[in-house]
């Protein structure tokens, strides 16, 4: 609306910035850092002698103020430099970015294979490093997981654009399915024998499964859009949560399920048994074979999913969710039947997280309500922001540096020692995640990969970037 | 009878503390047609700014009555500033620069503020709840009946006049300021059409931060009350009450204020007989229940507008 010129009045103010104004703007910025970290970290609540105390840290909170107000004078300081600078740039912008999409596109066309053959080869690089070859395919197994979660979602917010807050729901029917069908109901139908097979016979129940809860929550929501339909999507989500935790008879209640059988190589355990994997090939029983095993298990599910989602793309219903997504009215106007586009679009989503939940619950052997709470749906929706509503390689990049960022939260022992007593700076990093979702949106709403390759194109594939789409719709 | 009176008497404590939250998205929602997801972050930060600042001050409810009264209402301005700079920053830096940017944006980026202000709290304060002896006890009994299974008494505690009448008060002030005031009367225009206002020489931007200030002054008002009337507060308090806030504004009619405290009061109706009635653990999915079907049955709520769809 008033954005653009807005800017402008911004700019011209910023390149005249008086040092009075300045130090009215440092002042100002130093209050509200006061106002906003003063009370709730310079004075802790903590519990003493049966009532709360408080704990003052003077030091803590005036640092932080100090470092906010230093930020805010580098970047007035720095503002000004980049304003007067972009000022004789400007005519050449439009040409810049035809050229900078070109080259995105050359780039892009070796990223993807490149990336699988490394995906592909990752357990032999592991190899390598004998002492972390455990710790590293487990990291690759959860990337891909997220990368799984966050493909799949990608169809419902990238493609469809409907924002889809409980999506984390569905990642549970599948978890479920799985734990629940192979604890408690394949044993007492079928036997013990199917057990080793129970993976992969509830693989696909699980996503029929999912899919239908897809449909039973899309249905009531096709009408409502926007953020109201983000709402909706996030009270189901919790209400399935909610469910999860009271529905003691059923899911096990708080506690979840538990001895969930771990997969077998195509019915081969994995174990020291005569009739296990190692055995009939030949080799050492180790307990890496099954990490590897499942790291291979991810990694086709997830290619599977981006192979269905790329082709889905070229049929009709994919140009549909593209068309809907980008204006709704002009959709129906050329009679898309919008009904089944949403629907569609959240029963593969869903899909896709219940294929990925059954993944997560063998993987684990264990499930409880607990792993399915809003923060993981704010995960996978950061990781599809951060990577571009609608990119599958941006997804990539951004599951890699979400879960990396995770880890290096982990690593950094040296802010431990900067940190008070006892502060892990694992805490950090949902505040980090946040964090990332604010400022992508402000300074790269359109994620880390902004090229995006046209589904339908006349002669010539042209890469449109996104500087030059129009951001009037999502 | 008595029971159900005991149980309306609670439902309308908590339905008014929902209504001042829920103005807050109200308010924000007519403007800038956005859902300021962090509002109910921002009621937390209210709740939590209230603790630290009675303890500060070792309120603890054992003096005079004049005393406490004094106290509790410096406390609730000190939140009242706190929350109001929390919200005022959130806007400028979250959704100002995001105004005119796709439609998700503003949506996506509140999501984001609303994690960072949880995990700050609790980061900075710890994630373990908060509790506090009641410092506003006593009461008064209104009703009593002795039956075979013992006597049932319907109270209505000196905490929940408080809350009703300061809700009243505070209602009464904010409807004054958007009736009569040049202030409500240009918050009313921006609503209306922002452009035009802006053409007519009124300062939008300026609007919007003061309905950003004014939304979580009541916000951090709700805050207070809400702990001292459960007594405990935690990071996570604000995830619940904001999308129950949110729905009381919906069902209200999402644009009106009357229409807020009334979703509010019903909310809370629900949520208390439910709680009452049927089953205390599915208190909430009554409540998301509610929203979904709110949301999709009637849109424009109670006294809302219908919305209108231009092409």
């Amino acid at each position: 609306m008033a954005g653009p010129a807005k800017d402008t009045k911004i700019t011209q103010e910023q390149v005249a910035l008086t040092p009075a104004e300045m130090a009215k703007d440092l002042l100002v910025t130093f209050l509200l850092a006061l106002a906003i970290l003063g009370p709730l970290v310079g004075l802790r609540t903590t519990s003493g002698s049966g009532t709360l105390i408080l704990e003052y840290r003077p030091l803590w909170a005036f640092g932080m103020v100090a470092a906010v107000v230093a930020v805010r004078l580098l970047s007035l300081l720095y503002g000004m430099g980049k304003m007067a600078a972009q000022g004789r740039a400007a005519p050449q912008t439009a040409a810049l970015a035809t050229a900078k999409a070109k080259t995105a596109i050359d780039w892009g066309k070796f990223l993807a294979p490149t990336l699988l053959v490394l995906a592909v080869a990752l357990p032999f690089i592991a190899m390598l490093f004998p002492q972390m070859e455990r710790r590293i395919v487990d990291l690759g197994i959860l990337v891909l997981t997220y990368v799984m979660l966050g493909w799949g979602l990608n169809v419902v917010v990238g493609l469809a654009g409907l924002l889809d807050l409980g999506y984390v729901a569905f990642y549970a029917v599948g978890a479920y399915s799985y734990g629940l069908l192979a604890t408690r109901y394949f044993p007492a139908w079928f036997g013990e024998g199917i057990l080793p097979w129970a993976f992969f016979v509830t693989l696909p129940i699980a996503g029929i499964l999912a899919a239908l809860w897809g449909m039973i929550l899309g249905f009531p929501v096709l009408r409502l859009r926007g953020d109201y339909l983000a709402i909706v999507t996030l009270a189901f989500g919790e209400i399935i949560r909610i469910v999860l935790i009271n529905w003691m008879d059923f899911t096990g209640g708080p506690n979840g399920v538990s001895g969930i059988p771990r997969p077998s190589f195509f019915g081969l355990p994995f174990d020291d048994s005569p009739g296990g994997f190692a055995a009939t090939f030949g080799l050492s029983p180790k307990p890496i074979q099954r990490i590897v095993f499942l790291y291979y298990v991810i990694l086709v599910l997830a290619l599977i999913t981006n192979y269905v989602t790329m082709k889905l793309r070229k049929l009709p219903i994919g140009r549909a969710w593209e068309a809907l997504r980008e204006d709704e009215i002009a959709c129906r106007s050329l009679g898309i039947n919008t009904t089944n586009t949403k629907l569609t679009a959240f029963a593969i989503g869903a899909m896709f997280a219940g294929f990925a939940g059954s993944f997560f619950a063998t993987r684990q052997g264990f499930i409880s309500p607990e792993s399915f709470n809003f923060l993981e749906s704010a995960t996978i929706l950061a990781i599809v922001v951060l990577g571009g509503l609608g990119s599958q390689i941006g997804v990539v990049a951004a599951a890699v540096v979400i879960v990396g960022f995770f880890e290096v939260f982990r690593e950094m022992n040296f802010l431990k020692a900067i940190l008070p007593e006892g502060f892990d700076p694992v805490q950090l990093r949902m505040l980090a995640v946040g964090l990332a979702m604010v400022l992508i949106m402000r300074w790269k709403p359109r994620g880390l990969v902004t090229s995006r390759d046209p589904t339908v194109y006349l002669k010539e594939k042209k890469a449109v970037s996104a500087d030059l789409v129009g951001e009037g719709h999502g | 009878m008595e029971y159900f009176l005991q149980q309306l008497i609670n439902g309308i404590t908590l339905g008014s503390i929902y209504g001042l939250i829920a103005i807050g998205y109200t308010m924000v929602y007519g403007i800038i047609g956005m859902i300021n997801f962090a509002h109910g972050d921002v009621f937390m930060v209210g709740g939590f700014v209230s603790v630290i600042a009675l303890i500060m001050f070792g309120i603890t409810g054992g003096g005079g009555v004049f005393i406490t009264l004094l106290a509790l209402i410096l406390v609730v301005l000190i939140a009242m500033i706190i929350a109001a700079a929390f919200n005022w920053t959130i806007e400028r830096l979250a959704y100002r620069p995001l105004r005119g940017s796709f439609r998700l944006a503003p949506l996506i980026s509140a999501i984001g503020m609303s994690i960072v202000l949880q995990e700050f709290v609790r980061v900075a304060q710890g994630g373990r709840p908060k509790p506090l002896q009641p410092i506003v006890t006593g009461g008064m009994e209104i009703m009593k009946r002795t039956s075979e299974n013992g006597e049932f008494v319907v109270r209505l505690s000196n905490m929940q006049i408080i809350i009703v009448i300061t809700t009243l008060i505070l209602m009464a002030i904010f409807t004054a300021i958007i009736t009569r005031t040049s202030l409500g009367r240009a918050q009313r225009a921006c609503e209306q059409d922002m452009k035009m206002a802006s053409l007519l020489g009124i300062d939008v931007d300026k609007t919007i931060s003061i309905t950003f200030i004014i939304g979580a002054a009541l916000a951090a008002v709700a805050g207070l009350m809400f702990f001292l009337y459960y007594g405990v507060t935690d990071f996570y308090v604000g995830f619940l009450a904001g999308i129950k806030a949110f729905t009381a504004a919906v069902l209200g009619g999402i644009g009106s204020l009357p229409g807020a405290m009334l979703g509010g009061i019903i909310i809370g109706l629900i949520e208390t007989f439910w709680s009452a009635y049927f089953t205390v653990e599915y208190k909430d999915v009554a409540a998301f229940a509610m929203l979904a079907a709110v949301l999709i049955f009637m849109p424009q709520g109670i006294l809302g507008r219908p919305e209108v769809e231009k092409v």
